[in-house]
């Protein structure tokens, strides 16, 4: 733990900020106010946050349909993203894009993605800029383990080799790809996989806000000094299902409770910090609170939101046309 | 007949092909589901719809194949197994992730035939669901039949009733040609009469759904249910129309909608796609090219906006055509001398 406790807090809070955001969109969705698909990243925080508190602002980061948790944890606002997935014109997206599609390009945010494995060469063309602007940046690409079997992953980990691009390949194990087990999906393992490509992976503890930082740092610099691409691999679990409204008969009953009380990431990084006296447990609740007023009056303000029309509809299809 | 869902009549044609032929597979995402999960169900899902529900257990893991999320490779194994003599069933959950397979199906499938000397047979059906209603946004949304209309070597069908979609759904199944198979999915859950045991409907033959003297309105999928009410509120008003669900749009019934323009001189084409290239402009196109004599006032395109289709709920709503677009193209056409 040799991160200061201002990137601690910081950390904490963006963990905290997903956790809440997440878990009170679950609480929402069934009210019928929300529309469309949303996925939830709820389980898997200590990944985005683990990953993007090493990047810098000039990095770009791409993700997939589970967006929420890699957007907040890249910076984009919150409460854009909650009127955005309450389908509002004043949303990030204008409303036009809704929670699989959340992006800001200000904030070198590429997207969520509907496409699963899209996002990876995608990532590999921001990477060649990186490279081209020689300022030291990196592209990251989020690859669940369902989208680790998308060919796209195959050739953009290739491509990313053979131009020794500044690429990192953060990796998600979550353990179920859609409605499928990951260790039904995927013939050997993510770990030699990638090997095979000539990409080297750091694996960390996907609950563990520190595992994931330290792997993370360790392929960057490796990356960042101009060795190509690299990869972390982390591994954690979703708490709730493909899509809200799944009703995950393919998972034990008490299979998320367990993740609950034993290793979730809130847990283990409250335990960590407390347990090496960098804050303490009423600090830490501080930042829950004022998580938490965030995130209502976010959805208050989402709820009653102005609603797109016909220009939005019409508009910036192009630039000029 | 028995009344049921568009999603139960698509679940008991797999079955009763499954049943008739073995050779007839299932490949797809999730088209059991379970598989490696924890609850140990190996047919938790049955299809992201539902489709595909009871087939693992009716047929076998060997008969009824999960694949990892890999569309490429979903399209090419049906294209492999179909060269090699099975005849698959394969799934994309979304028409939209045709975008990730489209290799193998417009340079592989629909060409072995032509390419190898009319020698190759390659009798795949892609089932996909398609279209908007869920606001599912831009890459889960989309009515992408008039791109695949277009490739010579794929036939088109295109259901808008649960008893065309079991008799449609088997005469793919039958066909030794690949056929894409589109589902749209704010129809599953609409019902109706269905013929019970084998029940096949022939590719090419558009339906007649209502006759009329005044106005031919010809669509396609969900634009079906919404050009009946337009047709069926005008009929009280005295106002009659011709209904064509075109059913297949590679084939296309041209004699049936030449048929009925002969008769009412006035054309709506109805169609949830975008506009440039859509099949509306295709039967435009045939009104003006073969039936040019017989059109009484310009040819009333209804279709989506030359946009992606946006998630938000308002906007979903703008893009698709209503019955209330359709029913004042009909007067429209009507005004029009």
């Amino acid at each position: 733990m040799q991160q200061s406790p201002d990137q601690i807090r910081q950390a904490y809070r963006q963990m905290r900020l997903i956790r809440e955001f997440e878990e009170r969109l679950h609480v929402e969705n069934p009210k019928g106010e929300i529309a469309g698909f949303t996925h939830l990243y709820s389980g898997q925080e200590a990944i985005a946050v683990g990953v993007c508190e090493n990047l810098r602002e000039s990095d770009f980061i791409i993700s997939t349909h589970r967006g929420h948790g890699h957007a907040l944890a890249r910076g984009c606002d919150p409460r854009g993203m909650m009127h955005e997935i309450y389908g509002r014109a004043d949303g990030l997206c204008k409303g036009r894009g809704g929670s699989m599609h959340i992006a800001d390009l200000t904030k070198g945010m590429l997207g969520a993605n509907g496409i699963v494995g899209a996002g990876q060469p995608i990532a590999v063309g921001a990477a060649l800029a990186c490279k081209a602007r020689g300022d030291g940046s990196v592209a990251v690409s989020f690859t669940g383990d369902g989208a680790s079997n998308q060919g796209t992953v195959f050739e953009a980990m290739n491509m990313a080799v053979v131009l020794k691009l500044p690429k990192l390949f953060a990796l998600e194990n979550n353990g179920y790809s859609e409605h499928t087990g990951a260790s039904y999906g995927i013939g050997s393992d993510l770990k030699t996989r990638t090997e095979g490509f000539g990409i080297p992976v750091w694996e960390a503890d996907g609950f563990d806000y520190f595992s994931v930082y330290e792997a993370t740092e360790k392929a960057l610099d490796y990356i960042r000094a101009g060795n190509g691409p690299a990869a972390i691999l982390a591994t954690a679990t979703r708490y709730f299902g493909h899509f809200e409204g799944d009703p995950q008969a393919y998972r034990a009953k008490d299979e998320v409770k367990t993740f609950r009380e034993t290793v979730d990431a809130m847990k283990t990084i409250r335990e960590k910090v407390t347990g090496a006296g960098i804050f303490t447990a009423e600090e830490l609740d501080e930042i829950d609170a004022e998580v938490l007023a965030l995130i209502d009056s976010s959805v208050d303000s989402a709820r009653n939101g102005p609603v797109p029309g016909e220009d939005i509809l019409m508009s910036d299809v192009y630039i000029d046309y | 007949m028995a009344e049921m869902t568009m999603r139960d009549a698509l679940n008991q044609a797999l079955h009763q092909e499954m049943e008739r032929d073995e050779r007839v597979i299932v490949v797809g995402e999730d088209v059991a589901g379970g598989s490696g999960g924890s609850s140990g169900n190996e047919e938790a899902a049955g299809g992201i719809f539902g489709v595909t529900k009871g087939l693992k257990t009716r047929f076998g893991g060997n008969r009824v194949i999960d694949t990892p999320i890999s569309e490429s490779a979903i399209v090419g194994l049906a294209n492999g197994a179909a060269l090699a003599g099975m005849r698959p069933v394969a799934e994309l959950m979304f028409a939209d992730f045709v975008g990730v397979s489209l290799d193998q199906i417009f340079n592989q499938m629909a060409k072995f035939r032509y390419m190898f000397g009319g020698k190759a047979k390659t009798p795949v059906v892609l089932r996909m669901s398609m279209g908007a209603g869920m606001n599912a946004a831009a890459q889960h949304s989309q009515t992408i039949y008039p791109m695949l209309s277009a490739i010579p070597g794929l036939k088109v069908a295109i259901p808008s009733t649960p008893a065309d979609a079991k008799g449609m759904l088997a005469t793919a199944i039958r066909d030794d040609d690949p056929v894409i198979f589109f589902e749209h999915k704010a129809l599953y859950a609409r019902k109706g009469e269905v013929p019970e045991g084998e029940y096949l409907v022939p590719f090419g033959e558009a339906a007649l759904l209502r006759e009329g003297s005044d106005v031919t309105v010809v669509a396609i999928a969900r634009m079906v249910p919404f050009a009946m009410k337009a047709v069926d509120k005008l009929a009280g008003e005295g106002i009659t129309c011709d209904l064509i669900d075109m059913r297949t749009t590679s084939p296309i019934d041209e004699e049936t909608i030449l048929e009925s323009l002969s008769q009412t001189g006035r054309l709506v084409v109805v169609d949830e796609s975008n506009p440039i290239c859509s099949i509306a402009s295709e039967i435009a196109g045939l009104a003006a090219s073969k039936g040019f004599h017989d059109l009484r006032a310009p040819v009333q395109k209804i279709t989506a906006p030359h946009t992606p289709v946006p998630f938000a709920r308002e906007l979903e709503r703008l893009y698709v055509p209503s019955p209330n677009d359709i029913e004042a193209a009909i007067r429209a056409v009507l005004k029009e001398v």
